[in-house]
């Protein structure tokens, strides 16, 4: 054999991986674009909620047909992910099958691949029906228009024909070991449960032929599997990877704690404080952000809520459940989530256009995005955060949003804006004098 | 009510130089809501028969922030907090009990990075201690065999993971404790949430508190129990909306005791 396949097959993986490279660069600047945020915190519990929640899916088989169906292609990506090691070096090296030494594991293991990958093409067709046949509430809803809609059949479509080639390669492969008295380099090896059915389709062709088409599914197979990792980043399926650091990043806060602002926390001291000189100079910190509150566009969330936005999956879960878009109004925590992500893409183009610099569009995550209305429908109830099988928070976003709408810009709607005076003035949201607050003791 | 309810504020505690068991948060809803005064009232009488030292804050209380919070508004919810914080650290609270979970979730987690640690805890919780200890006792009495579905408020539900203790209370009145189809962590909103209580709900087809009440309706109950003053509103401006309010009667887990014992 000639060096021209491996020379080829290392451009082809060094192409792959550089252009994968380029777009994690880009993901983390575009994270980076955030706020702090310590999430560092407390490792061994972090630790236990990925394993729990990530590795273990437990969020997922919430919804048992779902979640099952989702278990299987999970399975099938980690371990079938085990046959592109020897892929890569069969590759790299011009071996065939260097694995094959292993005997009865390697049988073990080829056996295992094959029924997953055919288990997985089971489950992407049942994925497929309920997006396209059985047309689920969650998958046909006005927030998938478009191209999250195709970008969702095309990532079924995409794992069709990997798992295909996988088994056809399989299959041809099969076919030339069971050559009486041996053909070129297909030494015996492997277990092939699944492809034996799909073997005798070669029969009639010249092993010559078949050696070929062997080739051309070896190198479909992976060529196809770097192209689906490079697509990652153009659509919703970044949740294989970023679901991991998703989960260890997590709030692991009771749900009801939301966090108080710091930088409102100082002024509200300053305030409070009966020895602070109201006529002072406010002291010069050099790193001091112009003070900002609350969110109106993606660089005034934190880093969390970006790396949420690139790890929703669009599942819609989120949005299933909210008690706001069940009952007919805008609000769609799944849309805040992908809206999010759009805004921070565009802010990402901006930069790369300008050198590295972000150049005002006279656009924001606020009112070009989401509007006010969506936000004002949220009720905080956390189902939203409950839901998520990966830890995301439309809920925290909403607030930050809410928070800029009534700090930044007084724009609460007026009943909210007479209940926060009364809160000021009377000490309760509604009109009655906090003298009189225990008159009920007395009261028949 | 057929008796005097004992209610001293922590002022007159302070200045009898007593320090109370626990310290009653009322709550804005519990002090002039006229629906949440008889809950208030139901659960002080509770605290009265099993001879609980407690104490109230009185006109010394003032709205956790909650709603403000909620709403967006972080500054008048530091405010608040802060002086309550201040009102609270004075009196040296160290556990406090109040009937409203959003009180509760705030006072339990938002505060403490503000300065006010105290051990806080749902009034279900508190009386389910108090027959775990034995302090009081209750028998089925009127609700024995009834069904009961229980509404899940999200910030003791879902926020604080509290679901066990009011339905123990239920089965302890030997009543039918019924599951709505969505309950627990799955439970639904009941509209009044993130300062929606005090605003108009945004276009749609349908509002809240109705489509929950459709929920509990489809368990066939005899009664709602509530835990929360604001899901009691809504759920019985639901129940009225549904022309039920002749069958089905929402009630405060404090109240179906408070009933059961017939005090």
């Amino acid at each position: 054999m000639s060096y021209l396949d491996n020379i080829l097959f290392a451009i082809l993986l060094i192409f792959g991986f550089g252009y994968f490279y380029g777009s994690v660069k880009k993901i983390r600047r575009n994270i980076n674009l955030g706020t702090a945020v310590n999430r560092y915190d407390n490792p061994k519990a972090r630790w236990a909620n990925m394993a729990m929640i990530a590795l273990g899916q437990s969020r997922m088989i919430k919804r048992p047909i779902a979640g099952l169906l989702h278990v299987i292609v999970y399975l099938g990506f980690i371990i079938i992910n085990i046959e592109l090691l020897e892929i890569i070096i069969d590759g790299l090296f011009g071996t065939h099958r260097i694995f094959a030494f292993l005997g009865t594991t390697y049988d073990v293991l080829i056996a295992s691949f094959e029924i997953l990958a055919a288990l997985v093409l089971i489950a992407v067709f049942a994925f497929w029906s309920r997006r396209n046949v059985i047309k689920l509430k969650r998958f046909v809803s006005s927030d998938l228009k478009g191209w999250p809609k195709n970008d969702g059949n095309y990532i079924l479509y995409f794992e069709v024909v990997l798992m295909t080639l996988f088994l056809l390669m399989n299959a041809s492969d099969l076919h030339l070991q069971n050559v009486p008295g041996g053909f070129s380099h297909y030494i015996k090896a492997g277990f092939f449960p699944v492809s034996q059915f799909i073997e005798p389709i070669f029969n009639g062709l010249s092993n010559e032929l078949v050696m070929v088409l062997y080739e051309v599914f070896w190198w479909l197979h992976i060529a196809g599997i770097l192209i689906f990792m490079n697509y990652l980043y153009f659509s919703k399926h970044l949740h294989i990877l970023l679901a991991f650091p998703n989960t260890y990043f997590a709030d692991l806060h009771p749900q009801g704690q939301f966090d108080n602002l710091e930088s409102v926390t100082k002024e509200v001291k300053l305030m409070m404080d009966p020895s602070a000189d109201p006529f002072a100079a406010a002291p010069v910190d050099e790193n001091a952000a112009p003070a900002k509150f609350g969110a109106s566009d993606v660089q005034d969330l934190n880093w969390v809520q970006l790396l949420n936005a690139y790890t929703c999956t669009e599942c819609g879960r989120c949005t299933s459940v909210c008690p706001a878009n069940i009952t007919g109004k805008k609000l769609s925590p799944r849309k805040i989530m992908m809206d999010t992500r759009d805004r921070l893409e565009e802010v990402g183009k901006n930069i790369d256009v300008n050198k590295g610099i972000f150049v005002p569009d006279n656009k924001s995550l606020l009112n070009d995005y989401i509007t006010p209305e969506e936000l004002w429908a949220c009720t905080s109830c956390n189902a939203c955060v409950e839901e998520c099988p990966v830890n995301i928070s439309p809920l925290s976003i909403i607030m930050d949003m809410r928070r800029y709408l009534v700090m930044e810009q007084s724009a609460a709607p007026m009943p909210v804006n007479a209940m926060m005076s009364n809160i000021e003035n009377n000490g309760a949201p509604w009109q009655y004098n906090q003298q009189d607050r225990l008159n009920w003791k007395n009261e028949n | 009510m057929s008796e005097n309810l004992i209610v001293p504020t922590m002022a007159e505690m302070l200045a009898q130089g007593k320090q109370p068991e626990v310290l009653f948060w009322v709550g804005c809803a519990g002090s002039f809501d006229d629906r949440a005064k008889k809950i208030t009232k139901a659960f002080v009488q509770i605290l009265n028969r099993s001879n609980v030292s407690f104490a109230v804050l009185g006109t010394e209380e003032s709205c956790t922030g909650d709603p403000a919070k909620r709403a967006g508004n972080e500054f008048l919810f530091q405010m608040q907090a802060m002086m309550n914080i201040e009102v609270l650290n004075a009196y040296e609270a160290k556990k406090i009990v109040t009937a409203c979970p959003h009180c509760f979730n705030t006072l339990k987690n938002e505060y403490p990075e503000l300065g006010g640690k105290y051990e806080v805890i749902h009034h279900t919780e508190f009386l389910k201690s108090l027959l775990d200890d034995g302090r009081l006792t209750i028998e089925g009495g009127q609700f024995k065999g009834k069904r009961i579905t229980f509404h899940d408020p999200c910030y003791l539900g879902r926020a604080n993971n509290v679901y066990e203790a009011p339905r123990e209370l239920i089965l302890k009145l030997d009543a039918e404790l019924v599951e709505m189809k969505r309950s627990k962590a799955n439970g639904l909103c009941c509209g009044a949430g993130g300062a929606q209580m005090f605003k108009d709900a945004e276009a749609g087809n349908k509002e809240i508190n109705i489509e929950r009440t459709e929920d509990a309706l489809e368990t066939k109950p005899e009664i709602i129990a509530a835990g929360c003053p604001f899901c009691n509103t809504m759920m019985t401006d639901g129940i009225k909306n549904k022309e039920k309010e002749g069958d089905v009667k929402v009630m405060d887990i404090a109240e179906l005791i408070a009933n059961a014992q017939d005090l």
